[in-house]
């Protein structure tokens, strides 16, 4: 199976390891993930304004790119997911902003093709929890995990369509999958901060201490999350217990993880 | 300079929200993350642009504090969806010349070594134009 593959910036630089450890784990689980050429960045938040179209260019042509080829883009960043997904949306549903996006576009005009699936799904639904489940040859039996979904993973729910909103399973569903335990905690789907934290830190110790600290009440031993924000707002913060990207886990668990 | 009902209608116009359908519930101001840090909570954000009460929201600190996590947007029971409003106006702020709230020039200040790409953008989108 060949997907489109959108990494982003950050997986370009400080997050690393969520990109390098979603490829080696797609190989060994016999998806290759073809990168986009030449793209840009998402630009980490998504505009709800309808007036707002230079700002959402770089994700149409990331998901127009992706249409050429017909394959489904994959994305693994928590924000690019949000941004290229609600974009695709808009690209779909407001005909307005569709005719508006297409004027920018030399070629063919776009009109939502494209079938976005955030890595998780990826797994769930074209791979499959069964199969990574056979795949697993150390897997991570005993370990007690936290689940950080934040808030641009699963909403608006509508639009993302990908779990119950406010009672999901998918990230605890992989858990399993790669045989830990899923501690589920009530904050697991409140927002970390995010960018605020530049402009106030103090909002974001106070959201993120709460998210950590009710997982650690729960029994985590570990979180997990998508998102490079809410790990660097986790941890600049304080977390008790380590922060981690789902894709290293993955790497960990099929055994393609180095070191 | 935009009259009151016109800038009423360019963030109706923006944001594609009718705060008409509003019930006053206040669900919005409840689940929202930043509400400690906001002047005007979202549910005051739904009533004021509805009664034209724009220039104070304008001016307001509570426009950089909203987290874009689309959680009163998730929960609103009416479909209201409040942050759609508070971006509308922002944008409405930062879109005025000069009024970009954060430049280049502020960012070494912020940096720590773990600093993701994805704050910068997002901080970048959010607050200048």
């Amino acid at each position: 199976m060949i997907l489109s593959y959108f990494p982003g910036c950050t997986l370009k630089n400080k997050a690393r390891d969520l990109d390098e450890y979603a490829r080696k784990s797609a190989e060994a689980l016999g998806v290759t993930l073809e990168e986009i050429e030449n793209w840009q960045c998402c630009g980490g938040v998504f505009t709800t304004a309808k007036d707002e179209i230079a700002t959402k260019l770089s994700s149409v042509r990331i998901l127009k790119a992706a249409a050429e080829k017909s394959q489904a883009l994959v994305t693994v960043c928590s924000a690019c997911h949000n941004v290229v997904k609600q974009t695709n949306h808009a690209m779909q549903n407001d005909a307005e902003f569709a005719g508006k996006v297409n004027r920018y576009m030399a070629e063919e005009p776009y009109a939502g093709e494209t079938s976005v699936y955030h890595y998780l799904e990826m797994l769930r639904d074209l791979v499959g929890f069964d199969k990574i489940r056979e795949a697993v040859k150390n897997p991570l039996t005993g370990k007690k995990i936290a689940a950080y979904y934040g808030c641009l993973l699963l909403r608006p729910g509508k639009v993302m369509a990908m779990d119950d909103v406010e009672n999901p399973r998918i990230m605890e569903d992989f858990i399993r999958a790669i045989g830990a335990e899923p501690v589920v905690y009530a904050m697991r789907n409140e927002c970390c901060g995010g960018y605020v934290t530049m402009e106030s830190p103090s909002l974001a110790k106070k959201k993120s201490t709460a998210v950590c600290e009710n997982a650690v009440a729960g029994g985590a031993e570990m979180l997990v999350t998508a998102c490079p924000l809410c790990r660097y707002n986790l941890e600049k913060n304080g977390a008790t217990v380590p922060v981690v990207y789902f894709t290293e886990l993955l790497a960990e668990a099929l055994g393609v993880k180095e070191g | 300079m935009h009259n009151s009902n016109n800038m009423k209608e360019e963030i109706i116009r923006i944001s594609g929200v009718n705060p008409t359908k509003c019930m006053r519930c206040g669900k919005c101001s409840a689940t929202c993350p930043a509400y400690d840090e906001m002047e005007y909570h979202p549910h005051q954000f739904v009533y004021m642009v509805e009664s034209g009460d724009i220039e104070p929201l304008l001016n307001s600190e509570s426009l950089y504090r909203c987290l874009t996590c689309f959680a009163c947007i998730e929960r609103c029971p009416r479909s209201v969806e409040p942050a759609k409003l508070v971006e509308a106006v922002r944008l409405m702020a930062v879109r005025r010349q000069g009024a970009n709230r954060m430049t280049a020039n502020d960012v070494p200040a912020k940096l720590d070594d773990e600093t993701p790409q994805q704050l910068l953008v997002s901080a970048f989108r959010k607050y200048t134009k």
